[in-house]
């Protein structure tokens, strides 16, 4: 009983809306809210009723993307009125080819299960609205055999690409890599970046005065807006792709680890192998050498291997293995 | 109230305002269609069409500004007034579209990129203002830069020409090259990676394949032939599903191997004191994680199971004689 109340005030309501968006879309002029609730059939006779009302129908109708103006037909009126500019509100003209149809189809899935998939649905549904069929995806346009998909979604997105697309500040609270307390940080992104399958906000952190990169991943808890929309200036020039990609690139390799492997084993450290050879020494041993970065990571990828592989040189990598596996035991 | 979550009015009315040009650009559509272009019943789609038919203005008289008939099963809109145009693209729209059609431009092995970049150019112009926050975000595709003839380019050659492959692939797991022939699917981009998914002859089974772990690749003479049986992965749902044969592995990190918990999927993930973290993993291969294991060394611990604890406690006093002696 109460579900089928639900149904129709909710069906009421659509014909509200639908009716006052004919009558603001089949006008030139403005027409003032009196004139629309003697237009739209389905307003309240109350004075105050039809207020609350009408304001939040037009709000409803604004979150649609639905291009309501104000403004007066002449500069003495007193009240505001209210039109939709057809040429505003329409999806302009729009012809594909073949071939441009068939790739549509593979965009829209690409979302997947993760927070744009209901956009990418709605944008291919005013694309068929507008005449628009979908592609034969054997064409030669779309790569075979290819199935795009970004993946798990991340509950930061959301209100992070809201702010992004609003130009709005955020606070949150972030646990950097290490550290065993997350802080509260202020940011003003600038875009959101997906690198290698991970999202990342970059912008200006306002309490380090700085630019900043951060993974949605290590974000704890809820964002939220701390500014009015529009209050954010991305700087001319700022490339949100560039500053995360210098933020997670691979330091230069520029040491050198002299390694025995055994026979066999360590295939993952003689991909990327410099040189390889029997060990003199003899046994079922090779000795090989590589390129390394970082102390700390690569010391961790070798102890990775066991006793498959012993670090010969240079000492300190040799030293941060025997402590990594000692740190197994204590 | 039921199960299935009620339609808010503003979703309807999303959906009427793109249902009346669906029509209109069509002349005439079969309800059965439409209904499932909007996916809908065909019920509901009827009760939308006689919605949109009892739309009555009063300007001042009286007048219907819709007039439409679905009678035999045959939709025709006669008068659409001013709403025969589908709205406008939102932001969010016009981005979804165009973030996902910008990093199809990046997934390797797409030769003919000009349907791409005249699609996006198209829409750009569509959208108009709304493609502009677009441009704040970006995907970026880890693609194997391994030249005309590395192993990626091998692997789109025999899927072009449905023929089999043979690679040598690397398993991290087991420290191990493995060499496998494989009668290739599919090419998946799921997070960033990309994946050969096909049929491996010596698995008898559907695997994917990292193609940054592919060793070498070599195009045979045979041509690919998948067994019916073979069904590709559902990508929507993750693209690896648990097993009942899985053992589960429980681990203690420190604050500075919490980057575990992001990098692997964890069935549970428990906060501790100090920014420790608990988590459980489960997998068909516990070798893995007894690598992994020995690379934490402090920051890392496995509680469970028991007999995986003891194996890592061996490997590590094993890699350490390596070092006394």
């Amino acid at each position: 009983m109460q579900e089928n109340n639900l149904k129709a005030m909710s069906r009421r309501k659509t014909e509200r809306l639908l009716g006052l968006v004919v009558c603001l879309l089949s006008t030139r002029r403005y027409l003032t809210a009196d004139q629309i609730r003697h237009a739209v059939p389905g307003y309240p006779e109350q004075d105050d009723l039809f207020k609350r009302m009408f304001e939040r129908d037009k709000e409803d109708l604004r979150e649609l993307g639905v291009p309501l103006e104000t403004g007066v037909n002449h500069p003495f009126d007193e009240d505001p009125g209210y039109r939709i500019r057809r040429q505003a509100y329409e999806l302009p003209e729009l012809h594909l080819e073949a071939d441009e149809a068939a790739v549509l189809g593979l965009a829209a899935r690409v979302w997947g299960h993760a927070e744009l998939a209901g956009a990418a649905a709605g944008a291919l549904l005013k694309l068929r609205a507008a005449g628009i069929e979908s592609g034969d995806e054997r064409s030669p346009a779309v790569p075979q055999g290819i199935e795009p998909r970004l993946g798990r979604p991340e509950p930061a997105f959301g209100p992070l690409w809201e702010a992004v697309r609003d130009r709005r500040p955020v606070t949150f609270s972030y646990r950097a890599a290490g550290r065993s307390q997350p802080q509260r940080r202020e940011l003003e992104p600038w875009g959101v970046v997906n690198r290698h399958g991970r999202w990342y906000v970059a912008g200006w952190d306002r309490g380090r005065a700085a630019t900043r990169v951060f993974r949605l991943g290590r974000i704890a808890g809820p964002v939220k807006f701390c500014g009015p929309a529009g209050s954010v200036t991305v700087p001319e020039g700022a490339d949100v792709r560039e500053l995360v990609r210098d933020w997670d690139s691979a330091p230069a390799r520029d040491r050198t680890a002299t390694l025995r492997l055994r026979s066999g084993k360590g295939v993952g450290l003689r991909r990327h192998a410099i040189s390889v050879r029997p060990d003199e020494a003899g046994g079922d041993w090779d000795v090989v050498t590589t390129r390394f970065a970082d102390v700390g990571w690569f010391a961790d990828y070798a102890a990775s291997f066991g006793a498959d592989v012993i670090v010969l040189d240079p000492p300190d990598l040799r030293d941060a293995v025997i402590a990594r596996l000692k740190g197994v035991l204590a | 109230m039921s199960t299935r979550q009620l339609v808010t009015s503003t979703e309807r009315l999303q959906r009427l305002l793109a249902l009346v040009p669906y029509v209109v650009s069509r002349q005439s559509v079969g309800l059965a269609e439409t209904a499932a272009a909007f996916g809908v019943s065909e019920r509901e789609l009827v009760d939308d069409l006689n919605l949109l038919w009892c739309v009555e203005l009063r300007a001042p008289d009286p007048y219907c500004p819709i007039d439409l008939s679905y009678e035999g099963g045959e939709i025709v809109v006669s008068q659409a007034e001013s709403i025969g145009r589908p709205l406008r693209l939102a932001v969010d729209e016009a981005s979804a579209l165009l973030v996902a059609l910008r990093m199809l431009g990046e997934v390797p092995g797409l030769e003919d990129r000009s349907a791409l970049s005249r699609l996006i150019a198209k829409l750009e112009a569509a959208a108009g203002e709304a493609a502009s926050a677009s441009a704040q975000v970006a995907v970026q595709v880890d693609a194997p830069a391994d030249g005309a003839e590395g192993p990626t380019a091998r692997i789109r050659a025999a899927l072009d020409a449905r023929r089999r492959i043979h690679l040598r692939y690397y398993v991290p797991g087991r420290d191990e090259a493995t060499e496998r022939d494989v009668d290739p699917m599919r090419l998946l981009v799921v997070e960033g990676r990309t994946y050969l998914e096909g049929w491996c002859r010596r698995a008898e089974a559907v695997r994917l394949f990292r193609l940054d772990r592919v060793l070498e690749a070599s195009v045979l003479d045979a041509p690919a032939s998948p067994p019916p049986s073979a069904e590709p992965v559902d990508v929507d749902r993750g693209l690896f599903r648990p097993s009942p044969d899985d053992v589960l592995v429980e681990l203690e990190l420190s604050a500075d191997g919490r980057w575990v918990a992001e990098y692997y999927p964890c069935q549970e993930v428990t906060d501790l004191r100090d920014g420790r973290l608990r988590v459980v993993l489960r997998t068909p291969d516990t070798g893995w994680v007894r690598r992994l294991a020995l690379r934490l060394g402090e920051e890392g611990r496995v509680v469970a199971p028991p007999s995986l604890v003891a194996e890592v406690r061996d490997a590590a006093a094993a890699a350490l004689a390596n070092y006394v002696r």
